[in-house]
């Protein structure tokens, strides 16, 4: 590439709003109404729901569903407490040693739906220990996957969640890894594995990197800041 | 002890201090998720006028945690300063409010290592929004690592250039974006979408490679867990300043994974470094209502008092900055724009009171009740209070985090608006790279070869 020596060349380099230009101090009318469209749709994609039978589809595999004990959106926004408690009737059988996979939709389903299928494909032949009950989890937040987990008798928890939207993508998913997960775990007790989608972190590096960091959490007995993501970069497969 | 007050023939009691303070406390989501707030608008007015007559010296005898079960209220408790506290000792919290409107800038400033968390957080409480810039603006904090913050009539920016993947040539593309608006006085400062030790590690040395090659009076720092700065410490990157998230308890900061102890010692590893040129203030922390509740390590306190006592943590270690992501926390605990304005407000003058070079993140989620507008009212708001610093990103979206904030054009405003200037070294810099003309050819100084763009 030739160096650039107009600012609005820089947007070669990132899908970041560099080179906007001026209208004064101000962004010109052009980048404010791609701005303000940019927000409407993520406004909306905040209340996207997943669809649970196409999602079952594109997994090709036996899931159990639950919900969160949040009864709607509006509670589930308003009120964090409830999105990481089951629903009262939850039942879910013992699976002692596994790894449990949750698939939940989190602040807005849509990267859920699109690329926890591909990831957990990719996932499932590299994890250190058998494969748990496949769970999908509405109205759900992250620790909602402890709660799951103690049922379970689960070793580790994976917890696969639609990320909060934001202007660029509202398509984001997040993995989200918890050894010995249980009831109360702080978010100091996981590791984040995030913004996988097209133009962030690939199906392949996600992959790649939340079974490196299980094997780790093997070894170390534990998730969280005493994990430190050392992974090389070599240790990456080759694109495919 | 319990307080009570009769208004309209009704008598409210509220069982202690905390409970006090928080049905006190303006309106907001958080509040109610706890259990805290105020039961009615009659209630929260009673509370206030409670508060109101509270002696000052009250909260030297009754801690909102208690001292024993919680190590940022012994920080509180034994570095609070009695001569400093002096002019204000007789004090209730509402002669405290008229004696701050009152005070000059001078006096208010002296006052910060006399004040607890806790004092100001009760007198902001019975604060309006015009109380809180007005004495904001009083207080005088000055801080410096390779330039100047926090002079008066100075309004610096945090250059925020995130990529979702930490790509180094994304990075300096924004970088190079932000500095032609203006921006990177305050920092030029990565939040790294991994905290692995490798890819920080490349950040930073990017992040310096740019600041050396432009010769920019700045700092640079990549936002990653105090610990995982530590190690890159070790192997010898380049780092100028150490962040951390920290709360207003003992057990957010367990849940952020950091103790009093940990910050300690991270500063002085960083100390030892001896980047700075033109002073030594090492440290850079982001604070934010509803942190604790969220890590359920709130002790039946208001969002708003346990945030001030994270200011007490941050004074701790002398940062160059210290901001509140005042609405990145999501609706739960700040609902809509009203309350993510006036909490911002509240946080700007309750750090500046206690001291501390406030800078805040005006900023919300996209599932919050808010947009671009509350944004502008909120900067403004706080560009006339004197904000030490406020961020910069590219068209205000961040393409990492997944929220929006500032933009480097939303900076240049509030600095035009109000007659307001970059740190003085920045400023020099900025008029000797040939920045600051309409055209949009980048000036030759600042080549993005140098920088890796090419």
């Amino acid at each position: 590439m030739t160096t650039p020596s107009l600012w609005r060349d820089l947007r070669r380099f990132t899908d970041a709003r560099v080179g906007l230009g001026r209208a004064g101090t101000a962004q010109p009318t052009a980048a404010h109404l791609d701005f303000q469209e940019a927000h409407a749709r993520a406004r909306d994609a905040v209340w996207s729901g997943l669809d649970v039978r196409a999602l079952e589809v594109a997994l090709d595999r036996p899931v159990r569903r639950v919900r969160s004990a949040a009864p709607d959106r509006r509670t589930f926004l308003l009120r964090p407490d409830l999105g990481r408690r089951l629903a009262d009737d939850t039942e879910l059988p013992r699976a002692p040693g596994t790894v449990a996979i949750v698939i939940a939709d989190g602040l807005c389903a849509i990267g859920v739906q699109r690329h926890a299928p591909a990831v957990l494909q990719r996932l499932l032949p590299l994890l250190p220990l058998p494969v748990g009950p496949i769970v999908i989890a509405e109205q759900a937040r992250v620790a909602l996957g402890d709660d799951i987990a103690e049922r379970l008798g689960a070793a580790a928890v994976v917890v696969m969640i639609g990320e909060r939207p934001g202007l660029s993508a509202t398509d984001s998913l997040g993995l989200y890894l918890t050894w010995t997960p249980r009831r109360g775990r702080t978010d100091a007790e996981r590791n984040c594995i995030s913004n996988i989608r097209p133009g962030g972190l690939t199906y392949d590096e996600a992959a790649a990197k939340a079974a490196w960091l299980l094997r780790a959490a093997q070894t170390l007995g534990a998730t969280g800041v005493a994990l430190k993501d050392d992974m090389p970069a070599t240790a990456l497969p080759a694109p495919c | 002890m319990p307080f009570a007050q009769t208004i309209g023939g009704t008598r409210y009691v509220f069982g202690d201090l905390k409970a006090l303070m928080a049905r006190a406390t303006p309106p907001r989501s958080g509040d109610a998720l706890a259990g805290v707030a105020a039961e009615s608008a009659a209630e929260r007015v009673a509370a206030q006028r409670a508060l109101a007559d509270l002696p000052l010296a009250h909260f030297l005898s009754e801690a909102v945690i208690p001292y024993e079960a919680d190590e940022v209220t012994r920080l509180i408790m034994d570095r609070h300063d009695v001569a400093a506290f002096a002019p204000v000792r007789h004090l209730t919290v509402g002669g405290f409010r008229d004696w701050l409107l009152a005070a000059d800038p001078a006096a208010v400033t002296a006052l910060a290592p006399g004040l607890t968390p806790e004092m100001v957080a009760a007198v902001s409480k019975i604060m309006r929004v015009a109380d809180l810039i007005q004495v904001a603006a009083k207080c005088r904090v000055i801080t410096r690592f390779r330039n100047t913050i926090g002079l008066p009539g100075t309004l610096s920016i945090r250059l925020q250039p995130n990529h979702p993947t930490d790509d180094p040539r994304g990075i300096a593309a924004s970088v190079l974006d932000g500095l032609l608006l203006g921006a990177g006085d305050a920092v030029i400062g990565v939040n790294p979408a991994t905290d692995n030790v490798e890819a920080v590690m490349r950040v930073l040395d990017m992040l310096d490679t740019v600041r050396d090659r432009f010769a920019i009076p700045t700092q640079s720092c990549v936002l990653s867990h105090v610990t995982t700065t530590m190690l890159a410490m070790d192997r010898g990157a380049p780092v100028d300043l150490v962040f951390q998230s920290i709360g207003g308890t003992e057990a957010t900061n367990t849940s952020f994974g950091v103790s009093l102890s940990t910050l300690r010692e991270a500063r002085e590893q960083a100390l030892s470094l001896k980047r700075g040129t033109v002073g030594d203030n090492v440290m850079y922390f982001e604070t934010g209502q509803g942190s604790a509740l969220s890590a359920e390590a709130h002790h039946g306190v208001d969002q708003q008092t346990i945030e001030a006592r994270a200011y007490a943590v941050a004074r701790e270690f002398a940062p160059l900055l210290v901001n509140t992501v005042v609405g990145f926390i999501g609706p739960e605990y700040l609902f809509d724009g009203k309350q993510i304005i006036r909490a911002g407000l509240e946080d700007h003058c309750c750090g500046k009171l206690l001291g501390l070079p406030m800078g805040v993140d005006v900023c919300y989620t996209n599932h919050a009740e808010s947009d671009q507008d509350d944004m502008d009212t909120l900067l403004t708001c706080l560009a006339v209070a004197g904000v030490t610093y406020v961020m910069g990103v590219p068209g205000a979206d961040d393409v990492m985090l997944a929220y929006q904030s500032t933009s480097f054009h939303d900076g240049l405003t509030a600095r035009a608006m109000l007659g307001k200037r970059a740190a003085p070294e920045f400023e020099e810099w900025l008029a000797r790279m040939g920045i600051g003309s309409d055209t949009d050819r980048i000036p030759a100084r600042l080549s993005p070869a140098l920088i890796g763009l090419s």
